[in-house]
Protein backbone atom coordinates (compact mmCIF):
# COMPACT_ATOMS: atom_id res chain seq x y z
CA UNK A 1 0.00 0.00 0.00
CA UNK A 2 3.08 2.29 0.69
CA UNK A 3 4.76 1.35 -1.81
CA UNK A 4 1.45 2.42 -4.63
CA UNK A 5 1.11 5.49 -2.67
CA UNK A 6 4.78 6.37 -2.76
CA UNK A 7 4.53 5.11 -6.69
CA UNK A 8 1.91 7.41 -7.23
CA UNK A 9 3.71 10.23 -5.64
CA UNK A 10 6.86 9.66 -7.61
CA UNK A 11 4.79 9.17 -10.52
CA UNK A 12 3.13 12.80 -10.01
CA UNK A 13 5.93 14.48 -9.51
CA UNK A 14 7.66 13.47 -12.59
CA UNK A 15 4.56 14.37 -14.43
CA UNK A 16 4.71 17.80 -13.05
CA UNK A 17 8.31 18.52 -13.58
CA UNK A 18 7.65 17.20 -17.49
CA UNK A 19 5.20 19.82 -17.51
CA UNK A 20 7.16 22.36 -16.07
CA UNK A 21 10.49 21.22 -18.49
CA UNK A 22 8.48 21.43 -21.24
CA UNK A 23 6.67 25.08 -20.50
CA UNK A 24 10.18 26.02 -20.16
CA UNK A 25 11.15 25.19 -23.35
CA UNK A 26 11.91 28.15 -26.39
CA UNK A 27 9.17 26.43 -28.43
CA UNK A 28 6.78 25.87 -25.64
CA UNK A 29 6.65 29.66 -24.52
CA UNK A 30 6.74 30.98 -28.36
CA UNK A 31 4.12 28.97 -29.07
CA UNK A 32 2.14 30.22 -25.94
CA UNK A 33 2.98 34.63 -27.25
CA UNK A 34 1.61 33.32 -30.67
CA UNK A 35 -1.67 31.68 -28.44
CA UNK A 36 -1.90 35.26 -26.69
CA UNK A 37 -1.18 37.40 -30.09
CA UNK A 38 -4.01 35.29 -32.11
CA UNK A 39 -6.53 35.37 -29.10
CA UNK A 40 -6.20 39.34 -28.75
CA UNK A 41 -6.77 38.96 -32.74
CA UNK A 42 -9.68 37.19 -32.09
CA UNK A 43 -10.91 39.78 -29.64
CA UNK A 44 -10.42 42.59 -32.25
CA UNK A 45 -11.83 40.65 -34.60
CA UNK A 46 -15.08 39.85 -32.53
CA UNK A 47 -15.86 43.57 -32.67
CA UNK A 48 -14.68 44.59 -36.31
CA UNK A 49 -17.39 41.58 -37.18
CA UNK A 50 -20.12 43.02 -35.38
CA UNK A 51 -19.99 39.86 -32.72
CA UNK A 52 -19.27 41.75 -29.85
CA UNK A 53 -19.97 45.46 -29.01
CA UNK A 54 -17.12 48.18 -29.17
CA UNK A 55 -15.15 48.08 -26.06
CA UNK A 56 -12.28 50.54 -25.74
CA UNK A 57 -11.07 48.55 -23.00
CA UNK A 58 -11.14 45.15 -24.44
CA UNK A 59 -9.68 47.11 -27.91
CA UNK A 60 -6.46 48.91 -25.80
CA UNK A 61 -5.66 45.19 -23.43
CA UNK A 62 -5.97 43.47 -27.03
CA UNK A 63 -3.75 45.64 -28.82
CA UNK A 64 -1.02 45.95 -25.81
CA UNK A 65 -0.83 42.65 -25.93
CA UNK A 66 0.05 42.18 -29.23
CA UNK A 67 2.09 44.87 -28.92
CA UNK A 68 4.07 43.20 -26.15
CA UNK A 69 3.94 39.54 -27.52
CA UNK A 70 5.39 40.47 -30.76
CA UNK A 71 8.36 42.04 -28.97
CA UNK A 72 9.22 39.37 -27.35
CA UNK A 73 8.56 36.54 -29.38
CA UNK A 74 11.63 36.64 -31.57
CA UNK A 75 13.86 35.68 -28.63
CA UNK A 76 12.64 32.63 -28.07
CA UNK A 77 14.16 30.89 -31.20
CA UNK A 78 17.91 29.95 -30.01
CA UNK A 79 20.04 27.51 -31.45
CA UNK A 80 18.90 24.33 -30.34
CA UNK A 81 15.58 24.72 -30.71
CA UNK A 82 15.34 24.49 -34.47
CA UNK A 83 12.68 21.03 -34.26
CA UNK A 84 10.61 19.23 -31.71
CA UNK A 85 7.23 19.87 -29.82
CA UNK A 86 5.30 20.26 -33.08
CA UNK A 87 6.89 23.58 -34.30
CA UNK A 88 5.91 24.81 -37.02
CA UNK A 89 9.31 27.14 -37.20
CA UNK A 90 10.52 27.14 -40.60
CA UNK A 91 14.10 26.51 -40.68
CA UNK A 92 14.77 30.21 -42.76
CA UNK A 93 14.51 31.59 -39.27
CA UNK A 94 17.77 30.73 -38.04
CA UNK A 95 19.28 31.73 -41.81
CA UNK A 96 17.61 35.28 -42.07
CA UNK A 97 17.21 35.97 -38.08
CA UNK A 98 17.78 39.40 -38.69
CA UNK A 99 14.54 40.00 -41.22
CA UNK A 100 12.91 37.46 -39.15
CA UNK A 101 13.41 39.59 -35.71
CA UNK A 102 12.14 43.07 -38.08
CA UNK A 103 8.83 41.03 -39.24
CA UNK A 104 7.94 40.23 -35.54
CA UNK A 105 8.86 44.12 -34.28
CA UNK A 106 6.97 45.34 -37.53
CA UNK A 107 3.90 43.59 -35.88
CA UNK A 108 4.61 45.01 -32.91
CA UNK A 109 5.14 48.70 -33.75
CA UNK A 110 2.23 48.63 -35.89
CA UNK A 111 0.25 47.64 -32.97
CA UNK A 112 1.42 50.69 -30.90
CA UNK A 113 0.89 53.28 -33.56
CA UNK A 114 -2.75 51.64 -34.11
CA UNK A 115 -2.78 51.94 -30.26
CA UNK A 116 -1.58 55.84 -30.11
CA UNK A 117 -4.67 56.71 -32.83
CA UNK A 118 -6.76 54.36 -30.62
CA UNK A 119 -9.39 52.60 -33.24
CA UNK A 120 -12.71 54.51 -32.16
CA UNK A 121 -15.71 52.57 -33.61
CA UNK A 122 -16.13 49.16 -35.10
CA UNK A 123 -15.19 50.17 -38.39
CA UNK A 124 -11.50 51.37 -37.62
CA UNK A 125 -11.20 48.16 -35.64
CA UNK A 126 -11.55 46.31 -38.92
CA UNK A 127 -9.43 48.35 -40.78
CA UNK A 128 -6.83 48.17 -37.87
CA UNK A 129 -7.42 43.93 -38.18
CA UNK A 130 -6.03 44.30 -41.68
CA UNK A 131 -2.97 46.46 -40.90
CA UNK A 132 -1.99 44.00 -38.46
CA UNK A 133 -3.13 40.75 -40.23
CA UNK A 134 -1.23 41.86 -43.20
CA UNK A 135 2.12 41.66 -41.03
CA UNK A 136 0.91 38.31 -39.59
CA UNK A 137 0.76 36.70 -43.65
CA UNK A 138 3.98 38.56 -44.52
CA UNK A 139 5.45 36.78 -41.29
CA UNK A 140 4.29 33.35 -41.87
CA UNK A 141 4.44 33.52 -45.33
CA UNK A 142 8.82 32.82 -45.16
CA UNK A 143 8.89 31.47 -41.89
CA UNK A 144 6.03 29.33 -40.71
CA UNK A 145 5.96 25.83 -42.27
CA UNK A 146 3.07 24.49 -43.70
CA UNK A 147 1.13 21.74 -40.95
CA UNK B 1 16.72 -21.26 -92.80
CA UNK B 2 17.57 -17.68 -93.83
CA UNK B 3 14.20 -16.97 -94.81
CA UNK B 4 12.59 -17.76 -91.69
CA UNK B 5 14.83 -15.71 -89.39
CA UNK B 6 14.30 -13.03 -92.41
CA UNK B 7 10.86 -13.31 -91.35
CA UNK B 8 11.17 -13.15 -87.83
CA UNK B 9 12.92 -10.14 -88.40
CA UNK B 10 10.94 -8.70 -90.39
CA UNK B 11 8.04 -9.55 -88.04
CA UNK B 12 10.12 -7.80 -85.31
CA UNK B 13 10.63 -4.62 -86.81
CA UNK B 14 7.12 -4.21 -87.92
CA UNK B 15 6.15 -4.80 -84.36
CA UNK B 16 8.23 -2.24 -83.46
CA UNK B 17 7.35 0.04 -85.90
CA UNK B 18 3.29 -0.75 -85.21
CA UNK B 19 4.04 -0.18 -81.37
CA UNK B 20 5.77 3.28 -81.56
CA UNK B 21 3.24 4.10 -83.97
CA UNK B 22 0.65 3.44 -81.70
CA UNK B 23 2.26 5.07 -78.66
CA UNK B 24 2.92 8.08 -81.12
CA UNK B 25 -1.13 8.06 -81.84
CA UNK B 26 -1.93 7.12 -77.52
CA UNK B 27 0.78 10.12 -76.97
CA UNK B 28 1.19 12.66 -79.36
CA UNK B 29 -0.11 16.37 -78.24
CA UNK B 30 -3.93 16.82 -78.60
CA UNK B 31 -5.03 20.36 -79.25
CA UNK B 32 -8.67 20.88 -79.51
CA UNK B 33 -10.53 21.32 -83.18
CA UNK B 34 -9.45 24.68 -84.37
CA UNK B 35 -13.43 25.70 -84.43
CA UNK B 36 -13.79 24.67 -80.97
CA UNK B 37 -12.10 27.92 -80.39
CA UNK B 38 -14.20 30.14 -82.98
CA UNK B 39 -16.93 32.16 -82.92
CA UNK B 40 -16.61 32.90 -79.00
CA UNK B 41 -16.73 37.22 -79.20
CA UNK B 42 -15.45 40.32 -77.14
CA UNK B 43 -14.31 38.98 -73.92
CA UNK B 44 -15.51 39.88 -70.54
CA UNK B 45 -12.58 41.40 -69.39
CA UNK B 46 -13.99 41.73 -65.72
CA UNK B 47 -14.81 37.98 -65.50
CA UNK B 48 -11.89 37.29 -67.14
CA UNK B 49 -10.12 39.45 -63.91
CA UNK B 50 -12.08 37.18 -61.39
CA UNK B 51 -10.71 34.03 -63.22
CA UNK B 52 -7.45 35.55 -62.86
CA UNK B 53 -7.50 35.88 -59.18
CA UNK B 54 -9.34 32.44 -58.83
CA UNK B 55 -6.28 30.71 -60.51
CA UNK B 56 -3.64 33.15 -59.29
CA UNK B 57 -1.89 33.56 -62.09
CA UNK B 58 0.56 35.94 -60.01
CA UNK B 59 1.70 33.39 -57.45
CA UNK B 60 3.96 31.75 -60.22
CA UNK B 61 3.74 34.31 -62.90
CA UNK B 62 4.69 37.57 -61.56
CA UNK B 63 8.30 38.26 -59.92
CA UNK B 64 8.65 37.21 -56.08
CA UNK B 65 7.27 39.55 -53.56
CA UNK B 66 5.37 41.65 -56.08
CA UNK B 67 3.12 43.70 -54.38
CA UNK B 68 0.15 45.97 -55.59
CA UNK B 69 0.25 46.62 -59.42
CA UNK B 70 3.46 44.91 -59.90
CA UNK B 71 1.73 41.83 -59.80
CA UNK B 72 -0.05 42.21 -62.81
CA UNK B 73 3.80 41.99 -64.97
CA UNK B 74 3.59 38.81 -65.39
CA UNK B 75 7.20 38.58 -66.65
CA UNK B 76 7.79 35.06 -65.10
CA UNK B 77 11.66 33.94 -64.08
CA UNK B 78 10.32 32.36 -60.55
CA UNK B 79 12.30 29.02 -59.92
CA UNK B 80 10.00 26.24 -59.35
CA UNK B 81 11.82 23.45 -57.47
CA UNK B 82 10.38 20.16 -57.77
CA UNK B 83 11.50 16.45 -57.35
CA UNK B 84 11.63 16.51 -61.16
CA UNK B 85 13.91 19.30 -61.59
CA UNK B 86 13.67 22.79 -61.43
CA UNK B 87 11.07 24.29 -63.79
CA UNK B 88 11.66 28.34 -64.65
CA UNK B 89 8.28 30.17 -64.66
CA UNK B 90 7.87 31.78 -68.31
CA UNK B 91 6.70 35.32 -69.38
CA UNK B 92 2.92 35.49 -69.92
CA UNK B 93 2.57 39.15 -70.43
CA UNK B 94 1.17 40.69 -73.76
CA UNK B 95 4.86 41.21 -74.78
CA UNK B 96 4.96 39.84 -78.73
CA UNK B 97 8.21 38.46 -78.14
CA UNK B 98 8.94 37.76 -74.52
CA UNK B 99 5.20 37.00 -73.90
CA UNK B 100 2.04 35.92 -75.10
CA UNK B 101 1.25 38.79 -77.49
CA UNK B 102 1.11 36.87 -80.31
CA UNK B 103 -0.69 34.37 -79.28
CA UNK B 104 -4.22 33.38 -80.82
CA UNK B 105 -6.96 32.38 -78.42
CA UNK B 106 -6.67 29.14 -80.04
CA UNK B 107 -3.28 28.44 -78.85
CA UNK B 108 -3.84 29.66 -75.62
CA UNK B 109 -6.81 27.97 -74.95
CA UNK B 110 -4.81 24.71 -76.23
CA UNK B 111 -2.39 25.81 -74.01
CA UNK B 112 -4.74 26.06 -70.76
CA UNK B 113 -7.00 23.01 -71.41
CA UNK B 114 -4.90 20.64 -73.26
CA UNK B 115 -1.58 21.14 -72.39
CA UNK B 116 -0.19 22.13 -75.89
CA UNK B 117 1.95 24.72 -76.26
CA UNK B 118 2.43 27.14 -79.18
CA UNK B 119 4.58 25.12 -81.38
CA UNK B 120 2.30 22.04 -81.02
CA UNK B 121 4.25 20.66 -78.15
CA UNK B 122 3.73 18.96 -74.98
CA UNK B 123 3.79 21.29 -71.86
CA UNK B 124 5.10 20.25 -68.43
CA UNK B 125 2.40 19.87 -65.87
CA UNK B 126 3.91 22.24 -63.55
CA UNK B 127 1.48 24.63 -65.37
CA UNK B 128 -1.87 23.22 -63.76
CA UNK B 129 -3.87 22.42 -67.14
CA UNK B 130 -4.88 19.13 -65.94
CA UNK B 131 -6.77 21.30 -63.60
CA UNK B 132 -7.64 24.30 -66.07
CA UNK B 133 -9.07 21.58 -68.67
CA UNK B 134 -12.56 21.79 -66.59
CA UNK B 135 -12.93 25.82 -67.76
CA UNK B 136 -15.59 26.60 -69.88
CA UNK B 137 -13.83 27.89 -73.73
CA UNK B 138 -16.38 31.37 -72.40
CA UNK B 139 -13.94 31.59 -69.72
CA UNK B 140 -10.83 30.78 -71.48
CA UNK B 141 -11.94 33.72 -73.83
CA UNK B 142 -12.41 35.98 -71.31
CA UNK B 143 -9.13 35.26 -69.31
CA UNK B 144 -7.29 35.39 -72.23
CA UNK B 145 -8.58 39.30 -73.07
CA UNK B 146 -8.17 40.25 -69.45
CA UNK B 147 -4.73 39.50 -69.51
CA UNK B 148 -4.00 41.13 -72.91
CA UNK B 149 -4.79 44.50 -70.70
CA UNK B 150 -1.78 43.99 -68.61
CA UNK B 151 1.66 45.42 -68.67
CA UNK B 152 3.82 43.86 -70.72
CA UNK B 153 7.55 42.89 -70.32
CA UNK B 154 10.67 41.90 -72.16
CA UNK B 155 12.01 39.11 -69.77
CA UNK B 156 12.73 36.24 -71.00
CA UNK B 157 12.94 32.93 -68.25
CA UNK B 158 16.05 30.83 -68.21
CA UNK B 159 15.08 26.87 -69.80
CA UNK B 160 13.85 24.41 -67.54
CA UNK B 161 16.50 22.10 -65.72
CA UNK B 162 15.69 18.73 -65.79
CA UNK B 163 16.81 15.41 -65.53
CA UNK B 164 16.58 12.78 -67.96
CA UNK B 165 14.40 11.19 -69.08
CA UNK B 166 12.03 14.20 -67.40
CA UNK B 167 14.02 16.62 -70.31
CA UNK B 168 12.53 15.10 -73.05
CA UNK B 169 8.89 16.21 -73.37
CA UNK B 170 7.92 13.64 -75.50
CA UNK B 171 7.51 11.76 -72.42
CA UNK B 172 5.24 14.16 -71.49
CA UNK B 173 2.92 12.26 -73.76
CA UNK B 174 2.93 9.12 -71.34
CA UNK B 175 1.94 10.95 -68.19
CA UNK B 176 -1.07 12.71 -69.52
CA UNK B 177 -2.00 9.17 -71.37
CA UNK B 178 -2.17 8.06 -67.54
CA UNK B 179 -3.13 11.44 -65.80
CA UNK B 180 -4.66 13.93 -68.27
CA UNK B 181 -8.28 13.92 -67.87
CA UNK B 182 -11.10 16.80 -67.64
CA UNK B 183 -13.35 14.57 -65.98
CA UNK B 184 -15.24 15.33 -62.41
CA UNK B 185 -12.77 14.66 -59.49
CA UNK B 186 -15.14 13.49 -57.46
CA UNK B 187 -18.47 12.47 -57.86
CA UNK B 188 -21.47 14.45 -55.49
CA UNK B 189 -24.63 13.44 -54.67
CA UNK B 190 -27.64 15.96 -56.19
CA UNK B 191 -25.27 19.20 -55.61
CA UNK B 192 -26.88 22.52 -55.24
CA UNK B 193 -25.92 25.69 -57.46
CA UNK B 194 -23.77 26.37 -55.18
CA UNK B 195 -21.75 22.99 -54.60
CA UNK B 196 -21.46 23.32 -58.87
CA UNK B 197 -20.06 26.83 -58.45
CA UNK B 198 -17.47 25.28 -55.59
CA UNK B 199 -16.45 22.51 -57.63
CA UNK B 200 -15.98 24.44 -61.08
CA UNK B 201 -14.09 26.73 -58.93
CA UNK B 202 -11.83 24.19 -56.87
CA UNK B 203 -11.25 21.72 -59.60
CA UNK B 204 -10.67 24.05 -62.53
CA UNK B 205 -9.27 27.91 -62.57
CA UNK B 206 -8.47 27.34 -58.42
CA UNK B 207 -6.71 24.16 -59.16
CA UNK B 208 -6.66 23.83 -55.72
CA UNK B 209 -6.05 20.20 -55.83
CA UNK B 210 -2.67 20.59 -57.40
CA UNK B 211 -1.11 21.22 -54.00
CA UNK B 212 -3.79 19.73 -51.68
CA UNK B 213 -3.69 16.67 -53.53
CA UNK B 214 -1.11 13.52 -52.60
CA UNK B 215 0.76 12.54 -55.70
CA UNK B 216 2.60 8.90 -56.68
CA UNK B 217 6.02 9.04 -58.05
CA UNK B 218 5.39 9.73 -61.68
CA UNK B 219 3.57 12.87 -60.18
CA UNK B 220 0.05 11.79 -60.92
CA UNK B 221 -2.55 12.01 -58.25
CA UNK B 222 -3.35 9.10 -55.60
CA UNK B 223 -6.42 7.96 -56.45
CA UNK B 224 -9.25 8.63 -53.84
CA UNK B 225 -7.04 10.59 -51.76
CA UNK B 226 -8.73 14.03 -53.24
CA UNK B 227 -7.89 16.70 -51.23
CA UNK B 228 -6.54 14.77 -48.51
CA UNK B 229 -3.09 16.73 -48.30
CA UNK B 230 0.13 15.33 -47.90
CA UNK B 231 4.21 16.28 -47.92
CA UNK B 232 4.64 19.60 -48.73
CA UNK B 233 6.34 19.19 -52.73
CA UNK B 234 8.21 22.20 -52.02
CA UNK B 235 9.91 21.26 -49.07
CA UNK B 236 9.39 21.32 -45.39
CA UNK B 237 6.19 20.78 -43.65
CA UNK B 238 2.91 18.88 -44.84
CA UNK B 239 -0.03 20.46 -47.27
CA UNK B 240 -3.36 20.34 -44.70
CA UNK B 241 -6.09 17.43 -45.49
CA UNK B 242 -8.97 19.95 -46.39
CA UNK B 243 -11.79 17.12 -46.82
CA UNK B 244 -14.54 17.60 -44.08
CA UNK B 245 -12.43 14.54 -42.26
CA UNK B 246 -9.54 16.13 -42.41
CA UNK B 247 -8.30 17.71 -38.49
CA UNK B 248 -6.89 21.10 -40.63
CA UNK B 249 -10.68 22.34 -41.29
CA UNK B 250 -12.91 19.51 -40.51
CA UNK B 251 -14.48 21.38 -37.67
CA UNK B 252 -15.00 24.57 -39.28
CA UNK B 253 -18.33 25.86 -40.73
CA UNK B 254 -18.91 27.15 -44.16
CA UNK B 255 -19.20 30.57 -43.33
CA UNK B 256 -15.58 29.91 -40.93
CA UNK B 257 -13.90 28.38 -44.61
CA UNK B 258 -15.45 31.23 -47.13
CA UNK B 259 -14.24 34.33 -43.97
CA UNK B 260 -10.59 32.48 -43.91
CA UNK B 261 -10.28 32.40 -47.97
CA UNK B 262 -11.38 36.19 -47.14
CA UNK B 263 -9.26 37.63 -44.12
CA UNK B 264 -6.65 34.77 -44.02
CA UNK B 265 -7.59 34.47 -40.51
CA UNK B 266 -9.13 30.77 -38.71
CA UNK B 267 -11.74 30.93 -36.54
CA UNK B 268 -9.21 30.66 -33.79
CA UNK B 269 -7.86 33.62 -35.31
CA UNK B 270 -4.58 32.01 -36.39
CA UNK B 271 -3.32 33.03 -39.96
CA UNK B 272 -2.46 31.09 -43.39
CA UNK B 273 0.87 30.49 -43.55
CA UNK B 274 3.52 29.57 -46.40
CA UNK B 275 2.27 29.62 -49.63
CA UNK B 276 -1.41 29.86 -48.71
CA UNK B 277 -0.82 33.52 -47.92
CA UNK B 278 -0.78 34.45 -51.60
CA UNK B 279 -3.30 31.76 -52.96
CA UNK B 280 -5.17 33.40 -49.91
CA UNK B 281 -4.66 37.03 -51.00
CA UNK B 282 -5.62 36.48 -54.34
CA UNK B 283 -8.89 34.57 -53.54
CA UNK B 284 -9.81 37.80 -51.33
CA UNK B 285 -10.42 39.32 -54.70
CA UNK B 286 -13.81 37.03 -55.75
CA UNK B 287 -16.89 38.03 -54.58
CA UNK B 288 -18.71 36.60 -51.28
CA UNK B 289 -20.46 34.43 -53.29
CA UNK B 290 -17.42 32.26 -54.98
CA UNK B 291 -15.95 32.11 -51.47
CA UNK B 292 -19.33 30.80 -50.13
CA UNK B 293 -19.19 28.18 -53.04
CA UNK B 294 -15.68 27.57 -52.59
CA UNK B 295 -16.78 26.55 -48.81
CA UNK B 296 -19.78 24.40 -49.87
CA UNK B 297 -17.83 22.03 -52.04
CA UNK B 298 -15.20 21.51 -49.60
CA UNK B 299 -18.10 20.41 -47.28
CA UNK B 300 -19.18 18.01 -50.23
CA UNK B 301 -16.57 16.18 -50.85
CA UNK B 302 -15.66 12.37 -49.55
CA UNK B 303 -14.05 13.00 -46.26
CA UNK B 304 -10.18 11.38 -46.15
Amino acid sequence: MKFKIMTAGLLALCLGAGVVFAAGEPQAERQALMKKIGGSMGELGAIAKGQKPYDAATVKTALTTISASAKDFPNHFPAGSETGMETAASPAIWQNMDDFKAKSMKLSSDADTVLASMPADQAAVGQAMQTLGADCGTCHQAYRLKR
Amino acid sequence: MASTWAKIALAGVFAVVAGGAAAYALTRPAPHPADYWAGLGAPDVANGEHLFWAGGCVSCHAPKDAKGEDQKVLSGGRALPTAFGTFHVPNISPDPEAGIGRWTLAQFGDAMTRGVGPQGEHLYPSFPYSSYARMTRADVNDLFGYLKTLPASQNVAPPHELGFPFNLRVTLGGWKLLFFSADPRVALDNPSDAVKRGQYLVEGPGHCGECHTPRNALGGFESGQWLAGGPNPEGEGRIPNITPGGKAIGSWSEGDIANYLETGFTPEFDSAGGSMVEVQQNLSHLPKSDLAAIAAYLKAVPSR
